[in-house]
């Protein structure tokens, strides 16, 4: 998905001008001219003049191509359904993972997790489990055994290893 | 001096230590044969297993990887015109019409052999260099700091983006990260939203690992033309006629390691520019530029040797002034500030042991670079069948297992997500990463020691120029910024 360059300059614009606002709140130390807020006010500074200039070569490019120029252009996964669903799953996998890991516990977490990212990219079905759990369990004991990260056990606490 | 070089022989040669890097040699010639897998991605990847080792061997596991990375990404570049790394993509077709003609030996072996040779020259500049640029950066106050960061992250905007304003709109937001939390002058929160997690700031390693292996994947993910990976031709001796080119071109050789070192050590720039700027220069000054594209082996030689010679160069000023010459060396830093290796002169001083080991881990691995290469090209078939479906879901619950590993919170795994998420947006849109992760690493320094040197100056910008070394490098990075304009206004006025 592109969008076009005086999109991202209205965008950048907006995020600088909310910086500058907000870094007039920042506190200051009495007698220190120069303290938190300058820094990133003259980051917010730059990023706005960057977001003048995008907005105005975007149009530049609008009046140049007439209507081959679009605000947005997508790009060719966005019409695969296919696609679009391996995109969300291999975020949404993620967001799973953060939200259920301490409660299910790695192992239970990471077989779902490889195994709903299999189907999305075609691995033959009869071997998603088996390569998930086998996957799971090497990483398992990589990290927990090895490195001795504490991975959490969740729903599997009782059989601990 | 010798005793410190005797104990960098010890930390070395340690057992231990070579098995670090046998393995991650095996790791570095996978990723890198693999298309779609790089050597800075290799490195992220990394970090979180070297965190629980010692600086030496962690260092080590990072200088091999990388190194054999970079020559890997050759492999399939050469047989199956999909180089494996960007690296190699400067002279992928060159490659792939060697290999038509049935010169894939040839190719493969001067990919393989120069690469080494580049990582070697590479390594002499750093040792020779490194140590006088250390004892001179000592008599640096903030505002040498100052000019110094500032010119490196001017030099990748425009080194590493075709749209100069978009390599600064990455960098500012690059820099704004960095402006998030607890670490600043006054040491008050900025930008936490009342998250006492984002009191730390914004955790170097998920975010790398986000920008460069998560945005790699969901690429995957969205790839509507990927293509099959067979390998059909046999490989035969790959060091057949090595001397030859070596004798027919030296100058190429030293011109390319040469140019590969220089532009390493710019900030921002790494070996993919290295390789881009050499295999241009090689065709401008060939004596059969008619040849280059039709599978002539000159370019091969001298961009192999340039994007190899780049990694040794950008850990100059890296290991020197704590800036990084390229992405990789960006991750690096972070790991020498996480073993209390902090880069800078005092280093050099303090611990020339930890440095002179650096040196020797560079000329070992570049040493062990060529039977190890030849074996992974002999395997390149077995690893490029390797399916990819499978890989790439292992790798991104790995690096979700990484980047939790770090601090052992979950929230560093939804930065590394939210990193990848918007590396990938950014890259679709032409927006450049390399900016963006030298302001994040960079932007505490540049900060420290910008409102340092105002208080210093009680806010006089002549001041910034008052002492010599800080006056020419300020009036250099004044001259990037503005060149560039003032060219192309003389040259209207010429034109006119």
């Amino acid at each position: 998905m592109k969008l076009n360059d005086a999109v991202w300059g209205a965008l950048l614009l907006l995020l600088a001008a909310t910086i500058l606002v907000h870094v007039q709140s920042f506190r200051t130390i009495p007698g220190q001219q120069y303290g938190p807020a300058i820094f990133p006010g003259l980051v917010a500074c730059g990023l706005a003049i960057c977001a003048a200039l995008l907005i105005y070569d975007g149009l530049a490019a609008m009046a140049r191509h007439g209507g081959q120029e679009r605000w947005v252009t997508l790009a060719p996964w966005t019409r695969s359904r296919r696609h679009v669903l391996a995109l969300l799953l291999t975020v949404g996998v993620n967001v799973f993972y953060i939200l259920l890991v301490d409660w299910l516990g790695f192992i239970p977490t990471g077989v779902i997790y490889l195994s709903v990212l299999f189907a999305a990219f075609g691995v033959r079905p009869a071997w998603i489990l088996p390569i998930a759990l086998l996957l799971t369990l090497a990483i398992h004991t990589a990290f927990y055994k090895l490195l001795k990260v504490p991975l959490p056990w969740g729903l599997l606490k009782d059989f601990i290893w | 001096m010798s005793g410190a070089w005797a104990q960098a022989f010890a930390m070395v040669l340690d057992p231990y230590n070579i098995v670090v890097m046998l393995a991650a040699s095996l790791f570095g010639l996978f990723v890198g044969a693999m298309p779609g897998l790089t050597a800075t991605m290799a490195t992220a990847l990394l970090v979180p297993v070297t965190f629980f080792m010692a600086p030496i061997p962690a260092i080590a596991a990072i200088v091999t990887a990388t190194a054999m990375a970079i020559f890997a990404g050759d492999i399939p570049g050469c047989l199956l015109r999909m180089p494996g790394t960007p690296a190699s993509a400067a002279y992928t077709d060159e490659a792939y019409a060697m290999t038509n003609k049935g010169q894939a030996e040839l190719a493969l072996g001067a990919g393989l052999v120069f690469s080494a040779i580049g990582g070697l020259f590479g390594t002499a500049v750093l040792i020779i260099s490194a140590p006088t640029l250390a004892e001179f950066a000592l008599k640096f106050s903030s505002f040498e700091y100052f000019w110094l960061v500032l010119m490196g992250l001017t030099c990748a905007v425009f080194l590493t983006s075709e749209h100069p304003l978009k390599g600064f709109v990455s960098l500012f937001l690059g820099l704004l990260v960095a402006s998030v939390g607890l670490n600043n002058p006054a040491g008050i929160p900025r930008f936490t939203f009342g998250s006492v997690e984002l009191m730390g700031g914004i955790g170097l390693v998920p975010l790398m690992i986000g920008m460069f292996a998560i945005s790699e994947i969901i690429r995957y993910a969205v790839d509507t033309n990927p293509r099959a990976m067979i390998i059909d031709q046999p490989i035969g001796n790959v060091f057949k006629g090595m001397w030859r080119l070596t004798v027919k071109y030296p100058i190429q050789i030293l011109r390319g390691s040469a140019l590969g070192t220089l532009v390493g050590a710019l900030p921002g720039a790494g070996a993919d520019i290295a390789a881009w700027m050499s295999y241009a220069v090689s065709k401008k000054f060939s004596k059969e530029p008619e040849k280059f594209g039709t599978g002539h082996v000159e370019g091969i030689v001298e961009s192999g040797s340039a994007n190899n010679s780049a990694l040794a160069g950008a850990w100059i000023p890296a290991l020197v002034f704590g800036i990084p010459g390229d992405s990789i060396t960006a991750i690096v830093i972070g790991v020498l500030y996480m073993k209390n290796m902090n880069p800078g002169p005092a280093l050099f001083v303090n611990n020339p042991q930890n440095i002179y080991a650096v040196f020797l881990l560079f000329i070992i691995a570049n040493l062990i670079m060529i039977p190890l290469g030849y074996a992974c090209i002999k395997a390149s078939k077995q690893i490029l069948k390797v399916p990819r479906n499978v890989l790439m879901p292992m790798i991104m619950l790995f690096c979700v297992v990484g980047a939790f590993a770090i601090n052992n919170t979950a929230f560093d795994v939804g930065v590394m997500v939210i990193a990848g998420v918007i590396a990938f947006v950014l890259e679709e849109n032409g927006v450049p990463i390399a900016p963006a992760i030298l302001g994040v690493v960079l932007g505490g320094m540049l900060e420290d020691n910008f409102v340092t040197s105002m208080i210093k100056a009680d806010g006089n910008l002549l001041a910034f120029f008052d002492r010599p070394v800080a006056a020419t490098l300020g009036a250099m990075t004044l001259a990037v910024w503005f060149l560039p304009l003032l060219m192309r206004r003389l040259r209207r006025l010429a034109g006119a």
